[in-house]
C-alpha cells in the first residue's frame, strides 16, 4: 500500500514534492466515491479517528468528518474547547489520555501553533494537522492545490496571487510552500502591517499593490480579513481595506483570461470580497469544499498505515 | 595555613595576575599568592592543570522562594550555582511575594544563612509589586541588605517612575538593572520576530522592543547619573547603544549578556521546544555574533544566567501557552569554557572579568578578586574536562535546559566560598 514517508502529517514545510503528488493522486481518485450511490468504502474500517478541536470549526470539522466516515472509520469527538484547559488539564494530559484509547489517527484543531508536533511526539498515533494557530493548516493547501489542478491540468508555471492577511493567515503559509514546491509563481499581496517581512523567504514574491498581484494571475486566493484587525492598529478601517485589498469584477480584469477565484472560507462579503465576484462562474469555492473531502480522505488512508511506528514515551 | 591550593594557573584580573602559583587561605580570606608556599597546610589541593580565579557571582538569578518551592528553592538553587562553579548569586525580586519590602529581603537573607553554603545577595523590587507604578522602600530594603534594584520579569515601562528611580537610587548608591522591553513593542510576542517566526506561525516579539528601552535608559543613565545595568542584553543595535553611550562618557551605564544568548539563534525554536522559549528570545545570528564580539572586546560587562527554573508541568505546554524562561546555572561556565575560551574567543583573564570582577563591581561588592586579605572565594576551573550535560543529574528543581546532550569540554572543578570547599567534581 502507498503511504507517506512519515508517520504525522503536521506540515506541507515537511512534506516533499512526491508526498504531495501521492496526495493528490490519491485524492483525484477517491472523488469518484463521492458521486456513487453508496458513498463508502471500508479503507478504514476497525480503524479508530479520534476528532480533536480545540477551536471551533464547522467547516474543517465536517469535512474531516465526513471524510472518515466514507472510510468506514470509527469516530470519537472531542469538542474539548477552553473547559478542559481551565480545569487545568494540559494538552499533554489530553494526549495521554487519548493515548490510552489507542486510536490509529488523531486529528487536531488548535489555536497554538505546534499543539500538533506536541501531541505527534508524545504519540503513537497518526497525528494530522486541522490548522494550528498561525502556523499551518496542511489539508488546507492540499485540497487547494487539487482543486487548481483539476481546473488547470497542471500546478507548474502558474501565477497564484493570495491576497490579504497574510501574517495571521495558516493558509496563506501551507499555499505558500506548497505551491512553491509544486513549481507556481507564487505572489502574496496585503498591506504591509499584515505581511510579515520575511515571508518571501517562504518562496513567495511580496507586493503591496494588488494590481501587481493579480496581473496575468492564474489564480487568485483571497484570505478572510478579522474584524480584530482594526482594532489592533493592523488597518484604518474595513471601508478603506476593501478600496485597497477587496477583490471586485474591475480588479478580477488585470488576471489572465479563466483565471480562478479561491477562498479558504468564511468569507467576509463586502471586506475583502465582492459578492459578485464570490458568485461569479469563476469562482471555485464550493469545488474546494468538494475536494476537502476527497482530500482528507486521502491524507487519512496515506496515514491508516503509519501508526505505532515510532514507540510511544514512557509516562513520567 | 587553613587551605592551599598548589600549582595551579591563578589568574586574577583585579591585580593583572596571570601565573602558576600556590594561593594560601586563613580564617576564610586569601593570605598569600606565592611561587611556592612553604609548610603544610591543614588542607591541601592539587591545582596542577586547573585555573584557579576569582570566585564567580551570577548576578541574574530567579531563585523562586518565597512562593514557588516547586520550581526552585534557596537551598536548590544556590546547591546548583555551587556546582555550576559560582561562589555567590544576586537572586532577582520577582518572587511570591514580590521582595519590595526589607521584610521580604530579611527572609531572603536569612533562609540563605540557614541552607546555602554560597552567598545570596538579593536585588529589590524598583516599584511596589513591580507593577511598575510607585517605587518600593527602596531605603528599607537598602537597610536589610539588598545590592540592586530591578523589576526584572517586567520593563518599567513609564519612563518617569523610572527617572525617579535612578534619582532615588543615588541616595544609596544601588545599581537599577532594567529588563528592556516595551511592551506595546513586543505585542505579546513568544519567540524573536524574523525568518522561524515567520515559518513557525509564532508571534513575532521585534527586536526593537528591547532596543527601544536600551535607548531610553541610555539616556535616562548620562542625564540622572544613576547606575544603570542592562539585563540580558540580547541584539546588536542595544549593544551598539550601550557602546555609543560608554564611549561618550556614560560610565555609568553596564550591561550583561547570557550564554544562551551567546551560543543559540532563534533556529533553536523551530521543532516548538518550549526550553528555547526565554525573555528576551533567541535572536538571529547577526545578534549572536555581535555579543559573542561584545565579549572579547570588552563592550559587554557581566555574563549572567537569567537562570529562571520552571517546574516541567508549567514548561510541558503549548509553545505560547509555556512560561519564558531556562535554566543556566549549572551549563553557563562549561558552555563558555568549550565555545569561548578553549577556542581562544577570549582568555582567562576576560573569563574573570566577566564573571567575577565586573559583577562584583556592579554590584558595589568587595569580591571578584584574590588581592591578599579579601575573602577566600574562589573558582576552580578544569579546562580539559569532559562535562555532559544531563538535566537529570541537576541539582536544581528545574529541569528546563536547551543544551541537554551536548558534551562540552572544560567547566568548573571546585567552588571555594570563604576557604570552605563548597563543592568539588
Ligand atoms: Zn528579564
Amino acid at each position: 500500500m502507498a503511504s507517506l514517508s512519515q508517520k504525522d502529517l503536521l506540515s506541507i514545510e515537511q512534506l516533499s514534492v512526491d508526498d504531495i503528488r501521492l496526495v493528490l493522486d490519491t485524492a483525484e481518485a477517491l472523488k469518484e466515491i463521492s458521486s456513487r450511490a453508496v458513498k463508502k468504502v471500508p479503507a478504514l474500517r476497525g480503524k479508530t479517528v479520534i476528532n480533536l478541536f480545540f477551536e471551533p470549526s464547522t467547516r474543517t470539522r465536517s469535512s474531516f468528518e465526513l471524510a472518515e466516515k466514507r472510510l468506514s472509520a470509527d469516530i470519537l469527538n472531542f469538542s474539548a474547547s477552553a473547559s478542559s484547559v481551565t480545569k487545568g488539564e494540559t494538552l499533554l494530559d489530553t494526549a495521554r489520555n487519548l493515548e490510552a484509547m489507542s486510536p490509529d489517527i488523531i486529528v487536531i484543531r488548535h489555536s497554538s501553533a505546534g499543539a500538533p508536533h506536541l501531541l505527534g511526539r508524545e504519540c503513537r498515533s497518526s497525528v494530522v494537522n486541522a490548522g494550528d494557530g498561525m502556523h499551518e493548516h496542511p489539508t488546507q493547501a492540499l485540497l487547494d492545490a487539487l482543486t487548481v489542478r483539476s481546473l488547470k491540468g497542471r500546478l507548474e508555471g502558474l501565477k497564484i496571487a493570495i491576497i490579504g492577511d497574510i501574517s495571521h493567515s495558516r493558509v496563506a503559509r501551507s499555499d505558500t510552500l506548497l505551491f512553491h514546491k509544486m513549481g507556481a509563481e507564487v505572489w502574496v499581496c496585503g498591506p504591509p502591517t499584515l505581511v510579515p517581512a520575511d515571508f518571501h523567504l517562504l518562496g513567495a514574491r511580496v507586493t503591496s499593490l494588488m494590481e501587481e498581484a493579480i496581473e496575468g494571475a492564474d489564480v487568485v486566493m483571497m484570505l478572510r480579513l478579522q474584524n480584530e484587525r482594526q482594532k489592533e492598529a493592523f488597518i484604518p478601517s474595513a471601508r478603506e481595506y476593501f478600496t485597497l485589498y477587496g477583490l471586485s469584477r474591475e480588479r478580477m480584469r488585470g488576471a489572465r483570461k479563466n483565471a480562478i477565484v479561491m477562498h479558504p472560507g468564511p468569507m467576509n462579503r463586502g471586506v475583502e470580497i465582492e459578492s459578485e465576484v464570490a458568485d461569479a462562474d469563476y469562482s471555485v469555492i464550493l469545488d474546494q469544499v468538494a475536494n476537502g473531502v476527497a482530500t482528507r480522505m486521502a491524507v487519512l488512508y496515506l496515514l491508516s498505515g503509519k501508526s505505532g511506528l515510532k514507540p510511544a514515551r514512557k509516562p513520567r | 595555613m587553613q587551605l592551599i591550593l598548589r600549582q595551579g594557573r591563578v589568574v586574577d584580573p583585579s591585580r593583572k595576575f596571570d601565573q602558576v602559583a600556590d594561593v594560601g587561605i586563613d580564617e576564610g580570606r586569601i593570605a598569600e599568592i606565592a611561587p611556592r608556599i612553604p609548610g603544610k597546610g591543614r588542607r591541601e589541593i592539587d591545582a596542577r592543570n586547573l585555573a584557579v580565579l576569582p570566585g564567580f557571582l551570577d548576578m541574574h538569578v530567579h531563585l523562586r522562594e518565597p512562593g514557588r518551592e516547586d520550581a526552585e528553592t534557596i537551598a536548590t538553587g544556590t546547591a546548583a550555582a555551587a556546582r555550576g562553579g559560582f561562589t555567590a548569586v544576586a537572586c532577582m525580586p520577582n518572587t511570591q511575594p514580590v521582595n519590595d519590602s526589607g521584610a521580604v529581603t530579611s527572609f531572603i537573607l536569612q533562609r540563605a544563612r540557614e541552607v546555602s553554603k554560597i552567598a545570596v545577595y538579593p536585588i529589590g523590587a524598583i516599584t511596589r509589586g513591580s507593577r511598575g507604578e510607585t517605587l518600593a522602600e527602596i531605603g528599607e530594603m537598602a537597610r536589610a541588605g539588598i545590592v540592586a534594584l530591578s523589576d526584572d520579569g517586567h520593563p518599567v515601562s513609564d519612563g518617569q517612575v523610572m527617572r525617579r528611580a535612578l534619582e532615588y537610587s543615588r541616595l544609596f548608591n544601588l545599581p537599577v538593572i532594567d529588563h528592556c522591553e516595551d511592551l506595546a513593542l513586543a505585542a505579546g510576542g513568544v519567540m524573536h520576530e524574523g525568518y522561524w517566526s515567520t515559518m513557525l506561525g509564532l508571534r513575532g516579539i521585534n527586536p526593537a522592543a528591547e532596543e527601544v528601552q536600551v535607548a531610553r535608559d541610555a539616556i535616562l543613565a548620562r542625564q540622572t547619573g544613576a547606575r544603570v545595568h542592562i539585563a540580558h542584553l540580547s541584539t546588536r543595535k542595544a549593544l551598539e547603544t550601550v557602546v555609543r553611550a560608554k564611549a561618550e562618557g556614560v560610565t555609568n551605564l553596564t550591561c550583561e549578556v547570557t550564554p544562551h544568548h551567546l551560543l543559540l539563534t532563534d533556529e533553536r525554536v523551530a521543532s516548538y521546544d518550549t526550553n528555547a522559549k526565554m525573555n528576551p528570545p533567541l535572536r538571529g545570528r547577526d545578534d549572536v555574533d555581535a555579543l559573542v564580539e561584545g565579549i572579547s572586546s570588552g563592550a559587554v560587562d557581566v555574563i549572567a544566567t537569567d537562570h529562571a527554573p520552571h517546574t516541567i508541568g508549567d514548561k510541558m505546554l503549548e509553545f505560547d501557552r509555556a512560561p519564558f524562561g531556562i535554566v543556566g546555572l549549572e551549563t553557563a561556565v562549561s558552555l563558555v569554557c568549550d565555545r569561548f575560551v578553549r577556542p581562544g574567543v577570549i582568555g582567562l583573564g576576560r573569563l574573570a572579568e566577566l564573571f567575577a570582577l565586573n559583577p562584583a563591581r556592579i554590584l558595589n561588592l568587595e569580591k571578584g578578586t584574590l588581592a591578599p586579605g579579601a575573602w577566600a572565594d574562589i573558582t576552580v576551573l578544569d579546562l580539559e574536562r569532559q562535562v555532559e550535560v544531563r538535566a537529570a543529574d541537576f541539582a536544581s528543581r528545574g529541569r528546563n535546559t536547551p543544551f541537554e546532550g551536548w558534551t562540552l569540554r572544560g567547566g568548573p572543578a571546585m567552588t571555594v566560598v570563604r576557604g570552605k570547599v563548597v563543592w568539588s567534581v
